[in-house]
């Protein structure tokens, strides 16, 4: 565990960049620090491994001081990941991963056969090996940032606004996948960014700063977004936090029903049982085919080119509510459809059903599990 | 055709050398004081970076130097150091750093904040930092500067011709004068042009060759600083 314990830094010129901050940061989770420009994040995270000292606290890493081991040592045992990469031009993408291990006196065999399988673990083709960073694109930079920084397998990852240069779809691919490495790796992640939306889809912690180096709230980030501490932290969520929270609500407990589901070889009487103003159709695998008025349908001869579009479809397993009511609002009928992993629909939910659901999701409040949305 | 080549080539015996000797004599006179200069412009500039405020009273100082005629400094060197290659080398090798130490300190400085972070964070210490890191970096602004250094270090070392016939090819002018030998003139001229293109083709090679790294296209983006006054 890191543990920054009333750490103050102030420049020579009066300046306070961070005041007085305290902070449990767990082992083997995701830690955002999110918050302005200005406000210490990145200052806090460099005083981590001491590429800024300190003037007032401690920080202790699994209760030591980290300033009683020598600084390089201390680097070494974290990985680094920074904005742009800061990839080293000069040296091929295996020689920039392998760099730390090098330092670290392995074998040159044994820390390139290491860099080989990071890139395999990041997602970068091994044919990239030998080329130099400025062949690669950005978002390829920054997979090739974070296997560097993992080189060395540090039990600690520091991570400075990583993905914020890079296009948004990168992005969204590049926290996919740190999520992912994550979730096998399991390493002490401290993460900045001024993204709240980045802190809220990585964070298992989220400490929100404001100027000045103050925290404003440390918590989990559906608690963030249900009881944000004061008008700064309200504000800094932004306008839809109650749409966001749904994220962390699962839509595995929605009562679906499958009524209105019939096959494209239906017969008069099951398109006409149906109390409803709309039948879904599925192929003969069961899989959604689109919907339409009863009226419409003539047994016997359902053409699926006919139908209205189903819209996305929600795996209740695994998606969020969140995702359920947006697969229900850009529903042409206004219901969603549930599927399995498979794609065969298990089931539709209407509007009304998800109102009635988050409702009572709300009610139960906190003690909901968290889902990644 | 073949009596003139003869000429061309037919060195006065009072310079004690053949052509091939008079150009292997140039390339030593003209090619030392620029390796004695990148050895001396490695630290100074590394100075100027450690102490951003040394480097403009160091650029001033070159200037100064450079300003300074070759044979002001030969008059001066001579009581110490005789009629001998040492006077012409000395001068030479003290232009070159108006060159080459500005050449260092910006491409030193042209290396990203975010890699040097980037190797501070990974536990690189200071001399790991500045070998491994800024000095690979820096090479092709460095290779700029000493084509610069190197192609106006040879067309220098004629001007040793005034003290002693220490000027190499540069010697061919003087006896083309006393013999009324006007070949000897072309001979001198061509082949310290020559001379020149070599060398600095031989210096884009090696830049090439350490350079894998770069993307092609931008070679010339590190462009030297222009020669301030070559004909001295």
């Amino acid at each position: 565990m890191i543990r920054i314990d009333s750490v103050t830094k102030r420049y020579p010129d009066g300046t306070v960049a961070v005041d007085r901050l305290s902070l449990e940061i767990p082992d083997r989770s995701i830690t955002v620090l999110v918050g302005p420009s200005g406000c210490g994040k990145t200052t806090t995270l460099r005083m981590i491994n001491r590429m800024v000292e300190p003037s007032e606290g401690t920080i202790l890493l699994d209760g030591e001081d980290i300033q009683r081991q020598p600084v390089t040592t201390l680097r070494r045992s974290m990985g680094y990941v920074i904005q742009n990469a800061g990839l080293f031009q000069h040296r091929t993408i295996v020689d920039n991963i392998a760099t730390v291990p090098r330092m670290l006196g392995w074998g040159k065999q044994k820390a390139r056969a290491r860099a080989a399988e990071l890139m395999e673990r990041v997602g970068l083709d091994a044919a990239l090996a030998k080329r130099y960073p400025y062949q690669l694109s950005g978002g390829q930079q920054q997979r090739v940032g974070v296997a560097r920084a993992l080189a060395a397998d540090p039990p600690v990852l520091l991570m400075d606004e990583p993905f914020s240069a890079v296009d948004p779809v990168v992005r969204k691919g590049l926290q996919d996948e740190l999520l992912r490495i994550q979730d096998e790796l399991g390493k002490t992640i401290v993460f900045v960014t001024h993204d709240i939306d980045e802190a809220i889809k990585l964070g298992t912690m989220v400490a929100v700063m404001r100027t000045g180096g103050h925290l404003a709230q440390y918590a989990p980030p559906a608690e963030l977004l249900s009881g944000p501490a004061d008008a700064f932290v309200e504000d800094f969520l932004g306008g839809d936090r109650g749409i966001r929270r749904l994220s962390f609500f699962p839509s595995a407990r929605l009562e679906l029903t499958s009524d209105p589901v019939i096959p494209l070889d239906a017969t008069a009487e099951q398109i006409a049982a149906p109390d409803a103003p709309y039948l879904l159709v599925t192929d003969a695998d069961g899989r959604p085919l689109g919907w339409s008025a009863p009226r419409d349908l003539v047994a016997g001869d359902i053409r699926p080119e006919r139908l209205l579009s189903h819209g996305r479809p929600f795996v209740p397993g695994t998606d969020s509510l969140r995702v359920a009511l947006d697969c229900a609002v850009l529903s042409p009928t206004g219901w969603a459809v549930a599927v399995d992993t498979g794609g065969r629909v298990t089931g539709v939910v209407s509007q009304a059903t998800i109102g009635e659901a988050i409702r009572s999701a709300h009610a139960a409040g906190r003690d909901d599990e968290k889902v990644a949305g | 055709m073949n009596g003139f080549l003869h000429d061309f080539f037919d060195i006065p015996s009072d310079l004690q050398h053949s052509w091939i000797g008079l150009v292997g004599l140039h390339l030593r006179e003209a090619l030392l004081p620029v390796a004695a200069g990148l050895l001396l412009a490695l630290p100074i500039a590394q100075l100027c970076i450690r102490f951003r405020w040394l480097y403009p009273p160091v650029l001033g100082i070159t200037t100064v130097l450079y300003a300074v005629p070759s044979l002001a400094f030969f008059v001066v060197l001579i009581n110490y150091t005789g009629q001998t290659e040492l006077t012409v080398m000395i001068p030479l090798a003290v232009y070159s750093l108006v060159v080459l130490v500005p050449a260092i300190v910006d491409g030193v400085r042209s290396v990203p904040q975010e890699t040097l972070s980037a190797a501070t964070a990974m536990g690189f210490g200071p001399l790991r930092r500045y070998f491994q890191v800024q000095l690979p970096i820096a090479v092709p602004a460095i290779i700029a500067g000493l084509r610069v250094a190197t192609v106006s270090s040879i067309s220098l070392v004629s001007v040793g011709m005034l003290i002693g016939n220490q000027g190499a090819l540069g010697n061919l002018l003087h006896d083309a004068q006393i013999y009324n030998r006007p070949e000897l003139t072309w001979n001198s001229v061509i082949t310290t042009a020559l001379l020149a293109i070599l060398v600095d083709a031989l210096l884009v090679l090696v830049r090439v060759l350490l350079t894998p790294w770069m993307p092609s296209g931008t070679a010339g983006r590190k462009q030297a600083p222009a020669l301030k006054d070559a004909a001295r």
